[in-house]
């Protein structure tokens, strides 16, 4: 029968009602973003100035505060895509195997004669060996050296791959390690671009790896993507220093060799420091995540020789000390030395966990940008045109839907009624489920749901003009919407379906504004099958049940 | 009785095959001709495809084209095309150019020196001048993002092959298709004509259109698999033009309301998307008009086998409650 079982009205009810709420927060757009602004400055600072105050107070914390995010289109700002010259780190880890091989070898050199590198493609290390007929023996040292892969994914492969040609040795990352390099590389470019882009303050930026190799960066509010560029060229300044004290008082007066620097991760503590480093950042080649001899999370750092020096011979003299690993004036840690650590290389120890090794490996490499970065794709948006964008989007939306809705009524009456409410009710689903996922409005994406104002009302349409056939062949008003509903649908499934499809497709495949279009399009199916299906049908049974017609007028 | 706006009489009996000589000829004709346009005058390809640079300027006082262009040339940035922009959004003192560099030999994207030369070249000629947006997108890119079009199309007209071709005949499927070939080719046969801006959104348009068209065509032939069972003995050809007829006030009324909705936007909505409205605007009407005139009548050509079984039209994708238990 018409009649809709009460879990089913219910369940509708919950939906609509679930989809007010959560649509009403984008009413008041700039109430609610700047509450959650003042809440996120509240949850990473601690303290609220009055204005923050006043402004998390805009909005009651009881109610749900998801609001859509605008795209750099609406809103206004800078869109970078960078692509990483991962390559350029193969040549940095091949020539600082070099030494080591050259040590290697030079212990046999009684038995391979001279040794010598040449010149080769970057990437690449050429070892002549002076007696040819050893190139084997060469071979079999270096596959000494030749470490298994640490990856997941590079597991039982070795590091390098050692060819000869002639009776020359060369050596090169192998393809398993090129690819856990390209990832490393990539996490770093992405932790620096971050930290960047963070520092200078703006708000919400957006930094994605995109494919293997690209980062896309999104910044709103920036006035151009050349400020962007500079910001992300700056290199990051990391300094070892020695430590002369700790206090809580940042302003405690210091000697001509001492600079009050804050702990990274502890409020209220400030370490005094020797202004003059040890070493730079500039002088580290390496930092990873490894275990000490207990088995404890610890990072390994590796410098290169001259750093190496300073750096044995300072640990040397300070055993039991602590020293401060300082970027860009904040102290990230302040390890003891545990030991002597010649060579130039060592271990970090302290309590870490595995992700705090991980991140202060990441942190240490992130010193400066590991491999230099190629700007594919740039785009500005000035927030005026973006205004007027947003201002040319609602008239557009308000007008197409007020005379869809004209013509809905005028067309079908009371059921047009019907099918208009379910119209508003669909665009309050489209934006609820947009701010809880967090999506993006773009202006293709306002398009988008101007189309589907005018496509949601198809179904009820199919419903509707269904409805009026069978009540022309004399059935009665029950039965006639009853069928309506029951034979309009296998058209209704199809016809949704296949627009969804290509929907997918746009959403899979397009990039940026396009898939914001693709996203609004998509939800825009959904909610408008449900409210032309479930709730148009809904007061169409309520409005039934309570008049009982004899006859009906469609 | 209570007034209703009919804009399709409650029983129609169009013969919509009586002029197919010409309507499928014009459809023909359009598709042919639009392939001629392309291969001919070419699209007028925007930086998505082909990089380069586009700069939107605004100025309080009336745009100046050759000044402007005289401005940039000594600037040697190859191919500049300006265009002023119109649109009735605009305040009285708001006048909008966009200028279109080229891709430049050797740099992925436009180097932030020439950006600033092409501020100080405008200047000259107008003090006021200011870039509110700029967009530059280098080969590499652009490369690519031709591919992820065509392939985005390809795919979305398989997929519905194969969905129409699981929920309907094959013939109803190659039907379809060819429709949607004949819209997604007129439309871009009209880019084309017009010298419209062709981009990235354009081919989002592209994907709606097959969209709108396919649910069009489906809705027909939902109605004609349902009426073969019905008419058995009918030939095809009065079965399809009594599906057709049926369904004619709802193709009327949805086109009808999409239409409004896309005309409110294509007027209202602002000449940065003006391109991808008019793209979809268009391809609504056209995509009417080939859900009627084109998709039937391939499957009337390729001819139905009606003695095998007809597939369930009552196959249901997901419970309908109540209804269905009646």
């Amino acid at each position: 029968m018409l009649q809709i079982s009460l879990w089913k009205r219910v369940l509708i009810a919950v939906i609509i009602a679930a989809g007010l709420v959560y649509a009403v927060p984008n009413l008041f757009y700039n109430r609610v973003a700047t509450h959650n602004d003042a809440v996120a400055a509240e949850t990473r600072t601690g303290s609220l100035t009055p204005e923050q105050q006043a402004a998390k107070a805009g909005w009651p914390d009881w109610l749900p505060s998801d609001i859509v995010n605008l795209g750099l289109d609406l809103r206004g700002g800078a869109q970078l895509l960078a692509q990483v010259n991962v390559d350029e780190v193969y040549k940095s880890r091949v020539d600082a195997l070099w030494p080591e091989f050259r040590k290697a070898l030079a212990d046999e050199r009684a038995t391979l004669g001279s040794i010598r590198r040449l010149r080769a493609d970057p990437g690449v290390l050429k070892i002549q060996i002076g007696n040819a007929d050893q190139i084997q023996k060469a071979v079999q040292i270096a596959e000494t050296l030749n470490a298994p892969v640490s990856s997941l994914t590079g597991v039982g492969q070795k590091t390098l791959k050692i060819t000869t040609e002639g009776n020359d040795l060369v050596i090169q990352l192998s393809d398993a390690e090129k690819g856990a390099t390209d990832d490393r590389t990539m996490q770093q470019s992405l932790e620096i671009v971050r930290r960047r882009i963070d520092a200078a303050g703006t708000r919400e930026p957006t930094i994605v790896r995109e494919g293997s190799d690209r980062i896309l960066i999104q910044v709103p509010g920036a006035s151009s993507a050349q400020e962007i560029k500079q910001l992300i060229g700056t290199t990051a300044k990391l300094t070892f220093n020695s430590v002369i004290g700790t206090t809580s008082n940042p302003n405690q007066a210091t000697g001509a060799n001492e600079e009050i620097v804050p702990s990274g991760d502890q409020k209220g503590l400030y370490y005094i420091l020797d202004p003059v480093p040890v070493v730079t950042g500039e002088d580290l080649t390496d930092a990873r995540p490894d275990t000490d001899q207990n088995g404890y999370p610890a990072v390994a750092f590796r410098f290169n020789a001259s750093a190496a020096r300073a750096f044995g011979d300072y640990t040397q003299n300070n055993i039991g000390k602590p020293f401060a690993i300082v970027l860009d004036n904040k102290v990230i840690s302040a390890p003891t030395i545990q030991s002597h650590i010649p060579g130039g290389s060592g271990i970090i120890t302290g309590r870490f966990t595995v992700k705090e090794a991980t991140d202060l490996a990441l942190l240490l490499r992130a010193g400066a940008l590991p491999a230099s970065m190629t700007f594919l794709e740039e785009r500005t948006i000035g927030p005026e045109l973006g205004a007027d964008s947003i201002k040319a989007g609602k008239l557009a939306a308000g007008v197409g839907a007020a005379l869809v809705v004209v013509f809905m009524i005028a067309s079908y009456g009371l059921f047009g009624v019907f099918a208009s409410v379910a119209l508003g009710l669909n665009i309050a689903l489209i934006f609820a489920i947009m701010s809880v996922i967090g999506s993006t409005l773009t202006l293709p994406g306002i398009a988008g749901i101007v189309l589907t104002m005018g496509t949601a009302v198809d179904a009820n349409v199919l419903v509707f003009e269904r409805i009026r056939e069978e009540l022309r062949i004399a059935k009665k008003p029950a039965r006639a919407i009853e069928l309506g509903y029951e034979r309009a649908m296998s058209a209704i499934v199809d016809a949704n379906v296949t627009t969804f499809l290509t929907a997918v497709i746009l959403f899979v495949l397009g990039a940026g504004p396009v898939r914001g279009f693709a996203v609004t399009f998509l939800i825009g199916i959904i909610t408008s099958v449900f409210t032309a299906i479930w709730v148009t049908r809904l007061f169409v049974s309520l409005w039934f049940a309570r008049r009982r017609p004899k006859e009906l007028v469609l | 009785m209570a007034f209703r706006l009919k804009l399709v009489p409650e029983k129609t009996n169009f013969d919509f095959f009586k002029h197919q000589v010409v309507t499928f000829g014009v459809s023909v004709v359009m598709v042919i001709a639009s392939i001629i346009l392309v291969l001919t005058m070419g699209l007028n390809l925007g930086i998505d495809f082909r990089g380069g640079t586009t700069i939107r300027t605004e100025s309080d006082i009336p745009v100046d084209v050759g000044a402007y262009r005289q401005a940039i040339a000594p600037l040697n940035l190859g191919d500049v095309a300006i265009t002023q922009v119109f649109d009735p959004n605009f305040r009285a003192d708001q006048h909008v150019a966009t200028i279109r560099i080229q891709a430049q030999d050797g740099q992925e994207a436009i180097s932030p020196e020439t950006q600033g030369q092409v501020l100080d070249a405008l200047k000259t000629v107008n003090k006021d001048v200011k870039i509110t947006s700029t967009e530059s997108i280098g080969p590499k890119v652009s490369g690519e993002l031709i591919w992820t079009a065509v392939w985005s199309v390809l795919a979305a007209v398989f997929a519905i092959l194969v969905y129409v071709w699981l929920r309907f005949e094959w013939q109803f499927s190659v039907g379809a298709v060819a429709a949607l070939v004949h819209d997604v080719t007129v439309t871009i046969g009209i880019f084309s004509l017009f010298q419209f801006r062709f981009d990235l959104s354009i081919i989002a348009a592209l994907l709606t259109i097959l969209g709108y068209s396919i649910n069009d065509t489906v809705v027909v032939f939902d109605r004609l698999r349902e009426n073969l069972v019905k008419y058995k003995k009918m030939p095809l050809r009065e079965v399809m033009n009594l599906s057709v007829n049926e369904t004619l006030s709802r193709t009327v009324m949805t086109s009808g309301t999409t239409l409004l909705a896309l005309i409110s936007l294509l007027v209202l909505g602002g000449d940065v998307i003006r391109n991808f409205v008019f793209a979809m605007t268009w391809g609504v009407i056209v995509g009417t008009y080939s859900s009627v005139y084109v998709a039937k009548n391939i499957v009337l050509f390729i001819g139905l086998d009606r003695n095998k079984e007809t597939k369930d039209p009552s196959e249901k994708f997901f419970d309908n409650g109540d209804v269905a238990a009646d």
